[in-house]
């Protein structure tokens, strides 16, 4: 049976790992490098870096980094930041990438999606959702971009049917009103998503304890990922699989 | 300097992640697509991330589908990765059209509704009574197809993937598929043992040394 996987997410803006509250006050959390092999050997089942540097001269280093994190761990490594176009993404593909996630550019140019599974396969794209709450609804969310500056009145569920039937390979969902407040995933977003699409979720998004994650998985998630928790130095990966696999969730230990 | 694996060019697909799992075990690998260094090299790695017909197109362009088929009826050591390994089979729901090359009989199928397509994750692998370079683990899988039932060569490969030297290794998703298949130094993988952690890297390392091939010898094996 496959098993549910723990992903750590590295922010990583201008070579160094930073974490914020929605993506405010960042600060330093570690060389991406050296973060990426501890999480692998916790037993991190994957791995997230997302480029968040403002400059142009960050595509470089995106790619560098890229490149010298594949050297160093054997699991699979989905990276995001500034992805625009197909050639954008066989650039990080080529680097080591296993998968590229796109966000904001996607949402301005859906074709995007589908350009990149054409080429690169289902498998290599991963679409990552910014979903904000609707004002005065429980059951309704909309897509947010550019770092969560900009709300775009579109349906977060709706965007994710879309995303697959253009090709994306898995979504990536984060809680916008969660991210960083340590009080759990939004697991009726997390809920809802799940049951519209068929590929594979990731939940991001506010986990500050195992706990969390347990009831990321029981909303259907396929796949968890957080930050802090880690780099914090608060949980391991490992510790937090004991405690999943005492709570019945299947793990790779 | 000649490197030890050559990995097949079929398209893109992640070949970063196998050079450097390699490089790991000290053994340099690289992408090639010359059909005279793919014959010759000590050890050669199809791969495939992507399509069953782009993976096909690729490897007919190259004109590699003799040049692979003689090294396994060779007992050359070779390892198929994933759609690498996919298009050892007849055909694939994928790719209608497309004939592959063959050398296991049977139909590549889609995973059944009902589970997350893709599968993307670490999925548990059982290995059977023969004995191989497989063990039982968690290995990562990025697959939507995947083949069930039995590993049955076809006729003209039979002297080589004799049935009762193959070792199969299987694994569930929806349905029970067809993980892994090796037999001497023939490792066909529907996982990416390069992504599969140190578990893969070791079942990289028992494929060298089934290979003939010694990390840390990097010209010759």
């Amino acid at each position: 049976m496959l098993t549910k996987r723990i992903i750590p997410c590295l922010d990583v803006r201008d070579g160094r790992v930073v974490k914020g509250v929605r993506f405010q006050g960042l600060r330093d959390a570690g060389s991406p490098v050296e973060l990426a092999a501890a999480y692998e050997a916790q037993g991190a089942d994957e791995l997230v870096f997302l480029d968040i540097s403002a400059t142009t001269e960050g595509r470089d280093t995106h790619r560098n980094t890229v490149a010298a994190i594949r050297s160093a761990i054997g699991v699979p490594m989905t990276t995001g930041g500034g992805i625009r176009t197909a050639a954008d993404a066989e650039r990080l593909l080529e680097a080591g990438a296993d998968k590229v996630s796109v966000n904001t550019a996607a949402v301005e140019r859906p074709e995007l999606i589908a350009e990149i599974a054409g080429r690169f396969g289902s498998q290599c794209a991963v679409l990552a959702i910014d979903a904000a709450g609707c004002p005065g609804r429980t059951d309704a969310w909309e897509v947010v971009v550019r770092s969560g500056k900009e709300r775009t009145g579109r349906s977060a569920v709706e965007w994710a049917i879309e995303a697959e039937r253009r090709g994306a390979g898995e979504i990536l969902l984060t809680s916008w009103d969660r991210d960083g407040t340590r009080s759990g995933y939004d697991c009726a977003l997390l809920e809802a998503l799940c049951k519209a699409v068929h590929i594979p979720v990731i939940a991001s998004g506010g986990a500050s304890s195992p706990e969390h994650m347990v009831e990321a998985f029981q909303a259907g998630a396929d796949a968890v990922l957080a930050a802090s928790i880690f780099h914090d130095g608060e949980w391991t990966v490992g510790g937090i699989k004991d405690v999943l696999a005492k709570a019945g969730v299947e793990v790779r230990r | 300097m000649e490197t030890t694996v050559a990995i097949v060019r079929t398209g893109v697909a992640n070949t970063a992640s196998i050079i450097a799992c390699f490089a790991r075990l000290g053994v340099e690998a690289a992408v090639c697509d010359d059909a005279v260094r793919i014959a010759q090299a000590p050890a050669v790695v199809l791969p495939g991330v992507g399509t069953f017909g782009a993976a096909m197109a690729a490897i007919k362009e190259a004109q590699l589908d003799q040049v692979l088929e003689e090294r396994i009826i060779r007992g050359a050591p070779l390892m198929a990765i994933c759609a690498g390994y996919q298009v050892l089979f007849e055909s694939s729901e994928e790719s209608p059209r497309c004939a592959g090359l063959g050398v296991f009989q049977g139909l590549v199928r889609r995973f059944p509704s009902g589970v997350r397509v893709p599968q993307f994750g670490w999925n548990r692998l059982t290995t059977g009574q023969t004995p191989g370079v497989l063990t039982g683990g968690y290995a990562y899988f990025a697959n939507s197809y995947a083949v069930t039932g039995d590993a049955v060569p076809s006729a003209r490969f039979g002297e080589v993937l004799r049935p009762e030297s193959l070792q199969t290794a299987t694994a569930t998703h929806g349905v029970p598929f067809i993980g892994a298949i090796s037999c001497g130094s023939f490792l066909g993988c529907q996982f990416h043992p390069e992504l599969s952690g140190p578990w893969g890297q070791r079942l990289l390392s028992r494929w060298l040394s089934s290979a003939g091939c010694t990390a840390g010898e990097s010209s010759t094996c």
